[in-house]
């Protein structure tokens, strides 16, 4: 038997492989210190994801492992993402350390990264399966870790709601790449997409199983990003989990959907086989999932009094939103999706994380509780207001001009082509449920600025929570104001992503 | 390799499929039912040898004979009510259920029939399957064999932190 080996090119994936290291070095610190590594193993953590951002930024585009190891513009900025979702998550676990987790600090800290290797392996992968096992590798550490306050049914609710669904949409996800697979012989992407394209010229048709392939992949996706139908597990998870979790699972996680998804779908198998050939199918069905998103997230969250809650129908919401972008399959509508994502990192980390600090103090997530603290806390009560002004995407914060790029995308390109009015309507939808979205993001400054009776609480957030909450406020006011480096990256993620002009 | 024909092990295994299944849906004690998964899973096996694919036989019994069905049987026995409990085993659900999976189990097959637009496969059907499945792990797929001994890794330690309990 004959073999060839492909070509390693082990460099390219130097970031991930350290990564994974440091998360062994990281349980092994933990274990090794007999369990009393207090918050150095949270520093300890916080340094592997700094230096494993710093070799990212050294290690440049190329493949690895023959076809299955890209390293281009989309897969680097997402990784970017990934890293700060999980350094602001693990910044502001440092409460949670202190109290409830003193067992098993290591392990948290450690999935935490695992979870994070998997993402940005998903990110880098152009073929079906190696794509799967990312996104497992991204899940399963989170079922364990939305499960970790083992004594607190809420949380263990939360894990085993997550693990059903999770596993649940996994398998339909896997049951649609099989289809795709019988029908094209290969699991890599792009060829796949030729193989199909072949197929189709030699038959005439494809008939109906890409489309039977295209709904599993998008309900197994939908349940992923949380896109209603398929959102139901959303609010009790993020209500249970630790909320440093809610707050990985609403950015990094989601984040990592939305590669999959612009992999799948954006740059992959149903884009650009020519209009005859392709019909946009997928679009239709993805932006019903993004009005559907919009409007249910954006009217249910009004009526929640627990903001963990809140935040989860709100990042349901903007799914929504940044469902919009990828709908918008023009040279703009990627890019949009990309700095969507990078403006929600800031404002959703940094909000998660204030939502931590007072529950680490005052054990209690009730919006209620938020009252009144404008003059006891000031500076936390400003920063949590402008992080929520940023979700709601008011200017000149760095969520407004993500909107404005989302929408933009999506009117220019319904201006462009016949076949997609529709996506007007969806640009509709978007700015009229901003409306909503504002009502309940400014209910909360309400509470924190207009309410006559004073805060018991005086909150004093410890360092690395600062940091976090500092690090999204520069984020949200910076690339608000001065956004042009950001665009100037994520301008060259379409093209590289295969993405033609139309 | 001729056409296939459903020969009369085939129609054995089938039958034994399909009661065995029915079974483990109806039966009234829980350790029967397991039993009986076993079986079904142990003709599905059955099934991929006719088809010639050892591997997938072969990796059949291994996970769902070898580890779910033990660990279920497992389950069953340690759990102290739930092996002399007598199941009632359908709820509201069931009719709606009952649909879902009927036009599953009619329509899949009705489409993969019926499409007839698959991707020839390139060359001679490959003979020995468990050597060349083994080679494609070991080259073209070796990323992701290398990433499911993470994912592995990072399942172990989750059960566990989950399993253990905790002395304060």
């Amino acid at each position: 038997m004959e073999f060839q080996l492909p070509e390693y090119n082990l460099r390219m994936m130097l970031p991930e492989i350290f990564l994974f290291l440091w998360a062994l070095v990281v349980f092994l610190f933990d274990l090794l210190s007999k369990r009393r590594s207090e918050s150095a193993v949270g520093y300890l953590t916080l340094l592997g994801l700094l230096i494993c951002g710093g070799l990212l930024a050294t290690t440049g585009y190329g493949r690895g492992f023959g076809n299955m190891f890209f390293s281009e513009p989309m897969a680097l900025f997402f990784k970017i993402i990934f890293l700060g979702s999980a350094f602001m998550a693990v910044g502001s676990s440092f409460g949670i350390i202190k109290q409830k987790i003193v067992n098993h600090r290591g392990e948290y800290f450690g999935l935490i990264l695992l979870s994070t290797v998997g993402m940005m392996f998903l990110a880098s992968s152009q073929e079906l399966l190696s794509l799967w096992i990312g996104l497992e590798l991204t899940t399963i550490p989170l079922f364990i870790l939305a499960a970790f306050f083992k004594d607190d049914k809420l949380s263990v609710e939360a894990g085993i709601k997550y693990f059903v669904f999770g596993a649940f949409s996994s398998a339909l996800l896997l049951y649609g790449f099989s289809f795709l697979y019988g029908m094209s012989g290969t699991t890599e992407i792009v060829a796949m997409k030729m193989n199909l394209a072949a197929l189709f010229i030699a038959n005439g048709s494809l008939g109906v199983v890409p489309l039977v392939a295209m709904v599993m992949i998008i309900a197994g996706l939908g349940f992923k990003l949380s896109l209603p139908p398929f959102h139901q597990w959303a609010p009790d998870v993020y209500e249970g989990s630790p909320t440093p979790i809610a707050a990985f699972l609403s950015v990094g996680s989601k984040a990592a959907g939305l590669v999959a998804f612009a992999k799948i779908f954006v740059n992959g198998l149903w884009a650009f086989w020519g209009a005859e050939m392709a019909p946009n199918d997928w679009g239709y069905l993805t932006g019903i999932l993004a009005c559907a998103a919009m409007i249910y997230g954006n009217v249910v969250a009004i009526r929640q009094t627990n903001i963990k809650r809140m935040l989860a129908y709100s990042s349901i919401a903007q799914a929504g939103y940044i469902m919009i972008g990828m709908v918008a399959v023009n040279e703009w509508g990627l890019e949009a999706v990309a700095f969507y994502v990078f403006a929600y990192l800031f404002a959703n980390m940094g909000a998660f994380a204030i939502v931590a600090i007072v529950e680490d103090k005052t054990g209690s997530c009730q919006i209620g509780t938020y009252r009144g603290l404008s003059q006891s806390s000031p500076g936390l009560a400003a920063c949590m207001a402008v992080f929520l002004l940023s979700l709601a995407g008011i200017p000149p914060l760095a969520g407004f001009l993500a909107k404005y790029k989302v929408f933009a995308a999506a009117i220019s390109l319904a201006g462009q082509s016949q076949d997609y009015t529709w996506l007007y309507w969806l640009a509709g939808v978007g700015l009229l449920t901003t409306v909503f979205a504002l009502y309940y993001y400014v209910n909360i400054i309400k509470q924190m600025y207009f309410s006559a009776e004073e805060s018991p609480y005086r909150i004093k957030p410890n360092a690395p929570a600062v940091a976090v909450v500092a690090i999204g406020l520069i984020g949200v006011v910076l690339f608000g104001i001065y956004a042009e480096p950001i665009l100037q990256f994520v301008k060259d993620i379409p093209a590289a992503a295969g993405v033609i002009p139309r | 390799m001729q056409a296939l024909e459903p020969g009369i092990v085939f129609w054995i295994l089938a039958v034994v499929i399909l009661v065995s299944g029915f079974l483990v849906v109806t039966l009234r004690n829980m350790f029967h039912c397991a039993l009986c998964l076993i079986l079904c899973l142990f003709a599905v096996a059955g099934i991929y040898v006719l088809l010639e694919a050892e591997f997938l036989a072969a990796a059949q019994v291994l996970i769902y004979v070898g580890a779910v069905a033990i660990l279920i049987v497992f389950t069953v026995m340690l759990t102290s009510d739930l092996a002399s409990e007598s199941l009632i085993q359908h709820n509201e659900n069931g009719t709606i259920a009952f649909v879902v999976c009927a036009l599953f189990a009619i329509g899949v097959p009705y489409l993969i029939k019926n499409t007839g637009v698959w991707m020839p496969a390139k060359g001679e059907l490959i003979s020995d399957n468990v050597g060349s499945i083994g080679k494609y792990l070991m080259t073209d797929f070796m990323l992701p064999f290398e990433l499911v001994s993470v994912l592995l890794l990072a399942a172990l330690i989750g059960a566990i932190v989950l399993a253990r309990k905790e002395r304060s």
